[in-house]
């Protein structure tokens, strides 16, 4: 400890031995390193604190028979493997029939929603976007005002709206039309539209469909098609999402250079070969953003479902999302609820794949040549 | 070099995260708080979680808990929960529940099962007074858990109005299920929708306790949902709702009975006591008055739904607490209640007073005798959900097929 310099230098602080080192030990390209991982130290911290973490707490969760008492981590909680998982899957029973009732109900949801939205956006935008339009501010924010209201909000109205004495029913009355009883009516349009073609008997239907089919539900109800009142629950989130998604697309379409479209009018192409041709694989990346955003956000259905139905009539607007809300807080099978989660994960993810892999670039060599 | 400071970076960081998680971790070592020091005596602080039924409930009940807090020296803060069924869920998965809070009947079996609830009601003085049916509702295992708050039955209630439009009287009041389908084809002639009625196991079960048929046995422990009794409630259910004599809230546009029966679109609704403050404050002109419901094959049957005073397990009051409800059950404190928020009181004692306050309340009261209950199982809450889709698929389905299916899936949830 007797150190000379002590006695030179006023009260030397204690100082770590690393910084007391001269520094050529560290390069300059670890320092920089250190520092990085300093500076993003914060939120690696708080994404694994509060994001992170609690998947992996409730993954544990999934594989537990925990009751919702105390903590799920405590001894005495009864470990069941995969069994919340197979329940959904494999076991004939109630769970798998309310789950498998939810996919089919989302699947249709997402099928009709994803596409309807998109086109409804690029549609919004290309209008927007035009320069015969006036008053393009008002328009503009007009389309995109849907998307701003808070959900909860709007689903309100919109119960309002398909009231069996709202809007909508008057203005089809108008027409002369006897509009449906909209969020009491659980008939699948799939349904209606067989029986309307003189198909199928919808209430008779053949004994082929009805004999059996994958997962506990028969051929039958898996081709409902989605009900009357989902169909509600449909055009308001196409009317509310679109907006969002014309605002993505009218970015990237200002962003499509006008002396592409000039040399392609130089050529003779006509307003919907240049679309065809100029604009939609310009727009490409952003209509993989729309639709993978689509995909996910519909999949994810549950507030609009919360607010407007909670799963009725008859099971018809349930989804997994909010099945899995029930389970765990209704019925404290927070096993279960979040073995349900995580299917909902598995699909959204493994869709998100599919939809990436049938949206690559296929041929790039004819690419290269044409341009 | 560079590959060991980005490895140390990495593991620093691992690091930080598991200390940040071991720190939050050390909230979840509750061996402690398996068995919470009592403190029997003395003031204490009692938190209430309520679901209240609107502002009437919320202020009657914050004023007998500030009086019995002054009388005692404790401090009680309730709290109207916006979900109690959530809320109650969150605070037992965090530990942290509320010492006095609402339990629902038909959530009681599932509280008492994962043992939430201290079973205290036996201790109360004058436990034997509340009225046989209510505690067996809140009677788990042959033990007597918590003490009923107070109660409600079903009734029909008639708008008089339209009843006379038809030419009906009072003597013309169903009390059979034969007569009310007579009266109610002499409505529909007159254009009236007949009856509104909600499309769950909480309407339609009555007429399911009026065949002599329920979902479960009494004691809760076996499945009984597929039996010829129910069988016939549901075709009589069905035949009125083929025929437009009966329809649901939702195709009068209306959120309950009530709603359908205040806005004048049907002459009758099945529904409970707590239509009289909701057709006060809505709908003031209408003209109703309230009868039994008619009796089916098997004589009478109606359904009650009730609340108990829950007390937590895990709570440091538990004396106290009991205290806290001893106070809000006896005679006065529901007589009280009852003028506040138009609830019967759950101690047979009370019946008296009661029924000379309210006359017109008699059909209520009287249903007490051949209530039902809510069903008295843990894990049955998406088995009842699935019946009451069932249910409103009623008109179009087959009943037997939906009571075999009741029957499965109890079974699978009685294990």
């Amino acid at each position: 400890m007797a150190d000379p310099v002590a006695d030179t230098a006023p009260a030397p602080a204690p100082v770590s031995p690393r910084a007391a080192r001269p520094g050529p030990r560290l390069s300059a390209a670890v320092r920089e390193n250190i520092a990085g991982w300093l500076f993003v130290a914060p939120v690696v911290v708080i994404l694994g604190l509060f994001l992170l973490l609690p998947i992996l707490m409730a993954m544990w969760v999934s594989l537990t028979d925990w009751n919702g008492q105390g903590s799920p981590f405590r001894s005495g909680v009864p470990f069941v493997g995969l069994d919340n998982y197979t329940r959904l899957f494999t076991e004939d029973g109630l769970a798998r029939q309310d789950f498998m009732t939810s996919v089919r109900n989302n699947f249709y949801y997402v099928v009709i929603v994803v596409p309807a939205q998109t086109v409804l956006a690029l549609g919004l935008a290309v209008i927007v976007n035009s320069r015969m339009l006036k008053g393009k501010t008002f328009f503009r924010a007009a389309f995109f005002f849907p998307s701003v209201t808070s959900s909860v909000a709007i689903s309100v109205v919109f119960l309002f709206i398909f009231a069996n004495s709202g809007a909508v029913t008057g203005l089809l009355k108008l027409f002369g039309i006897d509009g449906p009883q909209w969020f009491s009516d659980s008939r699948g349009v799939l349904h209606l539209l067989l029986g309307g073609l003189g198909l199928v008997d919808p209430a008779d239907p053949p004994a082929a469909l009805t004999g059996g089919g994958p997962f506990g539900l028969s051929w039958w109800e898996w081709l409902s098609g989605p009900s009357v009142a989902m169909c509600t629950i449909i055009m308001l989130v196409v009317w509310t999402t679109s907006g969002t998604f014309m605002l993505m697309f009218l970015a990237a379409l200002q962003d499509i250079p006008v002396t592409l479209e000039e040399a392609g009018m130089l050529d003779g192409a006509g307003r919907w070969q240049r679309f065809r041709h100029i604009t939609l694989p310009l727009l490409k990346p952003t209509l993989f953003l729309v639709l993978t955003l689509g995909l996910i956000a519909t999949w994810q259905v549950f507030d609009q479902v919360y607010v407007m139905s909670k799963g009725n009539p008859a099971k018809t607007t349930l989804t997994p999302a909010f099945l899995s809300y029930q389970t765990a807080f209704g019925s404290f099978e927070y096993g279960s609820g979040t073995a349900i989660s995580f299917v909902l994960f598995a699909i959204i993810v493994v869709l998100a794949l599919l939809q990436r892999w049938i949206m690559r670039d296929r041929d790039p060599a004819r690419r290269t040549r044409r341009s | 070099m560079k590959n060991r400071t980005v490895r140390t970076a990495v593991l620093g960081a691992a690091c930080a995260v598991l200390l940040s998680s071991a720190a939050c971790g050390s909230g979840f070592d509750d061996d402690k708080a398996a068995a919470p020091a009592q403190q029997s005596g003395g003031p204490a602080d009692l938190q209430i979680l309520i679901g209240s039924s609107g502002d009437a409930e919320t202020t009657a009940v914050k004023d007998a808990a500030a009086a019995w807090a002054k009388k005692s020296g404790s401090t009680a803060t309730v709290t109207p929960a916006q979900d109690l069924a959530q809320q109650l869920g969150q605070a037992f998965a965090g530990d942290n529940p509320p010492d006095v809070f609402y339990v629902d009947a038909s959530r009681f079996a599932d509280y008492a099962s994962v043992g939430a609830l201290e079973p205290y009601a036996g201790k109360l003085s004058g436990a034997s007074d509340f009225y046989p049916s209510l505690r067996t509702t809140f009677t788990y295992d042959g033990t007597f858990y918590c003490a009923p708050k107070d109660f409600s039955t079903l009734a029909l209630v008639i708008n008089d109005d339209l009843w006379a439009k038809a030419g009906l009287g009072e003597g013309d009041v169903p009390t059979t299920w034969d007569q009310l389908t007579a009266v109610s084809e002499k409505l529909k002639a007159e254009g009236v929708t007949p009856l509104a009625i909600a499309d769950t196991r909480d309407r339609v079960g009555a007429f399911l306790v009026q065949a002599g048929g329920w979902i479960t046995s009494p004691d809760g422990k076996q499945a009984t949902a597929d039996s010829p009794e129910n069988l016939k409630a549901l075709q009589y259910v069905q035949s009125l709702l083929k025929e437009k004599l009966a329809q649901f809230p939702s195709q009068l546009d209306a959120g309950w009975g009530g709603e359908a029966f205040g806005k004048g679109k049907a002459a009758m609704t099945v529904e409970g006591n707590w239509i009289k403050g909701a057709l006060k404050a809505d709908f003031p002109d209408v003209k109703y008055s309230v009868h039994e419901l008619p009796a089916g094959p098997k004589g009478k049957g109606t359904l009650s739904f009730t609340n108990c005073w829950g007390i937590s397990s895990k709570s440091k009051y538990k004396q106290q607490a009991i205290d806290f409800v001893e106070a809000m059950t006896t005679v006065d404190q529901q007589m009280a209640f009852a003028r506040a928020f138009g609830v019967m009181p759950s101690r047979q004692s009370a019946k008296d007073v009661y029924t000379k306050e309210f006359p017109a309340d008699g059909p209520f009261v009287n249903g007490a005798d051949y209530a039902q209950g809510p069903v008295n199982a843990a894990k049955m809450d998406s088995v009842l959900a699935d019946l009451d889709t069932g249910i409103q698929k009623l008109a179009s389905s087959d009943p037997k097929a939906l009571l075999e299916r009741v029957q499965k899936n109890t079974q699978a949830a009685l294990g």
